[in-house]
């Protein structure tokens, strides 16, 4: 049976396409059979981000509606053969994703993935409540901001009240918490959440610390996953916390500001 | 911009940022035209199999539909696989 991880977050735009496809990619570079779904009907992104766009056939509205069948519709990686991707619908409304048809297509995956990683949409609206539905884990995204830190501690009421297991009072959906877009340095200064603060606050066991990183863009630009880059600060982090994920014990790495050497002092570094 | 840059990353950072206009350019390129157009390759695919099962024995799951959008020219490969010589000859002596 495979696991279904669920990447949420309420707040739009904290990193959930990102950590998804990291994710995904992280799993799967360990030998870990793994499907990352998108489902952000009508505003398709996770293709871009995983460099597949030119390769999408069909799509998950597709499956669905019966049009097309789930293995044609999945996309294999080119980098990492045990890595598939299944694109949300660009053309069609939120209605067409069903309670029973992503049932199916879970049901469906589960037979040959380990791990069903569904990159949800943001708010909590249907969208959002599907990608969550039938998860047995949860990702949730958070930024170091006090809006974002309120949307997680909603979307976390959200999976324990209105998931799968918690309509079917089964054990709760195991929760973990990913900080992303950290800046050490503001956080230094004051100018954002401290991790213990956040902690605090969503008291939800944490899975990693993702620095506020240049090479994030570099790679949505190219449409390589930030954790193929292993030389950037976000790469390394995400890495870390695929292994926490697995069960490894990995420190918590690039939580204070970069020391400058004299020379990025003199010349202006930026981080990788 | 320090002079140092000029030594630095600049050049790698400026193709990855093209890499981005150019992969944009062909994605919306196509996704403009399907706007305007009814999504016609669910239809094509369910056609050209019933035109091939009229004359082979084959099995809706083993056809493989993939497509490479490109700039200047996009390819679209569909794959069916056709049943063991066995099978087929059952499936003709059957009609
Ligand atoms: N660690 C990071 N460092 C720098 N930029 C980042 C980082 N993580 C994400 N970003 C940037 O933040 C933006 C939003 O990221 P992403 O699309 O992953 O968020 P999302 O939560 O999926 O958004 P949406 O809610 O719209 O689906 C992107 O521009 C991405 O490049
Ligand atoms: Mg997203």
């Amino acid at each position: 049976m495979a696991q279904v991880v669920v990447v949420t977050s309420g707040k739009g735009g904290v990193g959930k396409t990102t950590s998804s496809a990291a994710f995904a990619t992280g799993l799967a570079q360990r030998g870990k059979k793994t499907v990352v779904i998108d489902f952000d009907v009508g505003l398709r992104n996770l293709d871009l981000i995983m460099g597949v766009e030119r390769r999408v056939v069909f799509d998950i509205v597709n499956v669905i509606s019966g049009e097309a069948r789930l293995n044609q519709a999945l996309i294999r990686d080119k980098r990492v053969d045990t890595l598939s991707i299944l694109p949300a619908s660009q053309t069609r409304d939120k209605d067409a994703l069903t309670k029973e048809g992503v049932q199916k297509i879970i049901e469906e995956l589960s037979a040959e993935f380990d791990y069903i990683l569904c990159d949800s949409p943001a708010g909590i609206e249907k969208g959002a409540l599907l990608a969550l539905y039938f998860a047995d884990q949860a990702i949730v995204v958070t930024n170091p901001e006090v809006s974002s830190v309120r949307d997680s501690d909603r979307i976390l009421g959200v999976l324990q009240s209105r998931s799968k297991r918690a309509e079917e009072k089964k054990d709760p959906v195991k929760e973990h918490l990913l900080v992303t877009r950290f800046d050490p340095a503001r956080v230094e200064r004051g100018e954002m959440l401290k991790l213990e603060d956040i902690q605090e606050i969503l008291s939800i066991p944490l899975l990693g610390v993702i620095p506020e990183s240049e090479s994030v863009l570099k790679a949505s630009n190219t449409g390589t996953p930030v954790i193929m880059d292993s030389e950037s600060a976000a790469g390394q982090a995400y890495a870390d916390a695929v292994a926490r994920f697995l069960g490894e014990e990995k420190p918590h790495r690039f939580l204070e500001p970069e020391k400058k050497g004299l020379f990025k002092r003199l010349f202006g570094g930026r981080a990788a | 911009m320090s002079w140092i840059d000029f030594f630095r990353g600049k050049r790698k950072e400026e193709s990855s940022a093209s890499a981005a206009k150019e992969r944009l350019q062909i994605v919306l390129a196509h996704e403009r035209i399907g706007r305007t157009r009814e999504d016609f390759l669910p239809k094509l695919q369910q056609e050209l199999v019933a035109v091939v099962a009229r004359y082979v024995a084959i099995d809706p799951g083993k056809v493989n539909v993939n497509l490479d959008r490109g700039g200047d020219m996009s390819t679209l490969a569909i794959e069916i696989e056709l049943p063991a010589p066995a099978a087929m000859r059952m499936a003709a002596n059957a009609r």
